[in-house]
């Protein structure tokens, strides 16, 4: 089957590639951009994607799904539908499932509820059994059987001594160690630590929590050789402690979540538990260095810790309610709205994060748009004003405190694995 | 005249005038409470829930004796935390409650901003006995009702909390409503027990126990919870009394007009000495007998708004 996306604005920062012209994919693959002749347009279905992007399509390295284990939440089906809404073509799932993804057979498992999907779904491992820090997990096994990466999520691994073998028998597939950076000794808390949860008398978590985490993960690092990459970073002081790593050539890479560039913890004085999440929303500060780190490339890539959570245990008293929100549906709108209609980064930055830099970090090959290649493309509109409605949302799980927010930037279409997603419909091509 | 808001939550951001007329109405009913017959019936009718998901014996005690001297029909649910967790949830359980048609609601939780939600799935009233770290706004008011009686007066007075201020609720809602009168508020206590930014709310922090008797008009000394405290935030009991505690040694040496509060229950030789949880100085009993009268006041206010 053919289709052409017709006049649509081709951008990718990889092959230096912004031009507007027509595309004609044929069973999945790019045959011709440009030039096409009446007996294409003839032969082929049409979109009209004129003064829309198609670009790489969109990855995003840090998602919660919730199966095996709390399938009411999520599930690989639902949760990669919601990707395909966001505007993304692959994700990668973290292990705190339940059980843990600790064993090849989850991996498998997870794989194969994925394969029929739009969506490539890529596993992330535990890195040690059950996450509990102590014993590895058999990672040649997880890696053979698809593992991306590796990482005990949730929580950061306590032990230096286990981190440090963590690290060493990593570097035999050259994969990265996704570190949740947090010192647990001092992180009994619901919300960050400062004036505002004094006035609010929640417990808080310091800035220090994470910059201490995010320092020794460094420091090993650097010692073994190995590649950490920082999961949401959300203090000032760690996208330093980034930064002179990188200038140092620590293989060291990072992440923000869009919440963590949006909001801050002044949030939480309606105590809306859906401005609970781990790590805390920080102060203006601390927005302010991650956008700096987003700007000077510090912070590699942008990932929604996509976090699904019932609608009856989000809705509870503060201290009980469960951290994380869901974000795979708001991603594109919240860095459009606030990165890119800020200045903060150009189109083309916010697709090397979104698109490029993930997959690179991961090892994972970047889709090019030339001709020949397999289509893996997501078309957005970078103009569209659009009201979030999680009611609307594909996703299970309702927990995002942008519902009724205004944005800017919404995903058209993606197009992957001979699929095109468009007006909520998978469409086969 | 009314309240400006049908619920207390919380004394940060309430106004002067609403504290002056509960204290005021509270003046009212301290001295109902002098009369044999210590009853009125300025609340037959209307029906209270006291929703208490934290143990408490003495705040829930002097609810229940406000809403009874007021009339007031009075239905207790006491529940611990833990067994709520694995059961029903908060939100059902108000639900029912609610189904029966209450019209005020008493709530006393270990999570901060419980009683705000509540105003988001409740038409009641609703009256915080005591959320988390963060407020206990009846117990301000009555310890700001018992200073004014001993002192007169409350602008301009300097008053001291002492002791886990960083753990503490009676700490947030003296803040907020002495400041609001016009009182100058500060802390004192071991650097692990003020909490962070404090200074941004207007409060000074004394790190030496004579040097805040010396400077203040009132201490309000807090209970050190032992089981929170010990071998964490301070090394020892002993210690803490031996640096920061109360003693008539240390009034006598540095303060002796000074007046003490402490919303009780007290630890004696802890943060407070028995002399002076017995002697001259102090208006700890007062402050209960308040406490009823200002929750008499804050039930009539509520209860009788249109």
């Amino acid at each position: 089957m053919k289709i052409i996306l017709k006049q649509v604005t081709i951008l990718n920062p990889e092959q230096k590639l912004n031009q507007k012209s027509d595309m004609l994919i044929e069973n999945g693959v790019i045959k011709k951009i440009g030039n096409l002749n009446q007996e294409d347009f003839k032969s082929s279905e049409i979109f009209e994607f004129e003064n829309k992007y198609c670009v790489p399509g969109f990855f995003d390295m840090h998602v919660h799904l919730r199966e095996p284990g709390r399938e009411d939440e999520e599930t690989v089906e639902s949760g990669s539908n919601a990707a395909a809404a966001g505007g993304f073509t692959g994700i990668a799932c973290m292990p705190n499932t339940n059980p843990d993804i600790d064993s090849a057979e989850i991996v498998r498992f997870i794989k194969e509820k994925a394969k029929d999907h739009l969506v490539d779904v890529y596993p992330v491992a535990a890195a040690t059994l059950s996450r509990k820090g102590e014993a590895l997990s058999p990672m040649y096994e997880l890696f053979d059987a698809g593992a991306v990466a590796f990482s005990d999520d949730g929580v950061a691994i306590k032990n230096a001594g286990v981190l440090r073998n963590v690290f060493e028998y990593s570097k035999n597939f050259n994969t990265p160690i996704i570190e949740h950076c947090e010192d647990e000794s001092m992180a009994d808390g619901v919300m960050n630590e400062g004036l505002i949860s004094t006035t609010l008398g929640l417990e808080g978590i310091p800035n220090v929590a994470e910059d201490l985490i995010v320092m020794r993960d460094i420091m090993l690092a650097e010692f073994v050789g190995a590649k950490v990459h920082i999961a949401h970073i959300s203090s000032k002081n760690a996208v330093e402690l980034v930064r002179q790593a990188k200038k140092r050539g620590v293989k060291v890479t990072a992440e923000v979540t869009p919440h963590h560039f949006t909001l801050t913890d002044d949030s939480i004085k309606s105590y809306d538990t859906n401005y609970k999440m781990n790590p805390p929303l920080r102060t203006r500060a601390d927005v302010d260095a991650i956008i700096e780190g987003l700007k000077d490339g510090t912070i590699d890539c942008i990932a929604s810790d996509h976090a699904p959570h019932a609608i009856e245990e989000k809705e509870m008293e503060f201290i009980y309610a469960p951290n994380g929100i869901i974000g795979l549906e708001t991603q594109l709108g919240l860095v459009i709205s606030e990165l890119v209609n800020k200045k903060h980064l150009t189109i083309s930055q916010a697709v090397e994060k979104l698109a490029i830099n993930p997959r690179k970090i991961l090892n994972i090959s970047v889709p090019q748009i030339m001709e020949g290649e397999v289509a893996n493309l997501t078309v957005f509109d970078s103009e569209l004003i659009w009201t979030v409605d999680v009611s609307k949302f594909k996703s299970k799980a309702k927990n995002s405190p942008f519902d009724k927010r205004l944005m800017t930037g919404k995903s058209i279409a993606v197009i992957n694995k001979r699929k095109i997603y468009f007006e909520d419909k998978f469409i086969p091509i | 005249m009314s309240l400006s808001s049908r619920h207390l939550l919380g004394l940060n951001g309430v106004p002067k005038e609403d504290i002056q007329l509960i204290l005021d109405t509270a003046t009212t009913f301290r001295e109902v409470l002098e009369r044999p017959i210590k009853k009125v019936p300025t609340l037959q009718g209307k029906t209270i829930v006291n929703l208490f998901y934290e143990d408490s014996t003495r705040t829930r005690i002097s609810f229940e004796l406000a809403q009874k001297r007021l009339s007031a029909d009075t239905i207790n649910f006491s529940t611990s935390s833990s067994s709520v967790k694995k059961g029903e949830t908060f939100k059902d359980t108000v639900r029912n409650i609610e189904a029966m048609k209450v019209d005020m609601i008493i709530v006393r939780h270990k999570s901060a901003g419980v009683p705000q939600y509540l105003t988001r799935i409740s038409k009641a009233n609703i009256i915080n006995a005591g959320d988390g770290l963060h407020e206990h706004p009846t117990q301000g008011l009555l310890d700001m009702y018992s200073i004014r009686e001993r002192l007169g007066k409350l602008e301009g007075l300097k008053v001291c909390i002492v002791g886990d201020v960083a753990h503490s609720r009676v700490a947030l809602s003296n803040i907020f409503g002495l400041k609001s009168m016009g009182a100058i508020v500060s802390v004192c206590g071991p650097a692990t027990m003020i909490p962070i930014g404090i200074e941004s709310l207007g409060v000074k922090v004394y790190t030496s126990i004579d040097d805040a008797m010396k400077k203040n008009d009132v201490l309000n000394i807090l209970r050190i919870q032992l089981e929170r405290n010990a071998g964490t935030r301070i090394p020892s009991l002993r210690e803490y009394h031996n640096y920061f505690g109360v003693t008539s040694e240390r009034i006598n040496k540095n303060n002796k007009e000074i007046v003490i509060l402490h919303p009780g229950p007290i630890n004696r030789g802890v943060e407070i000495s028995s002399e002076v949880a017995d002697g001259p100085y102090q208006v700890i009993l007062d402050q209960v007998t308040n406490g009823v009268a200002v929750r008499m006041a804050v039930l009539y206010l509520l209860g009788t708004m249109h």
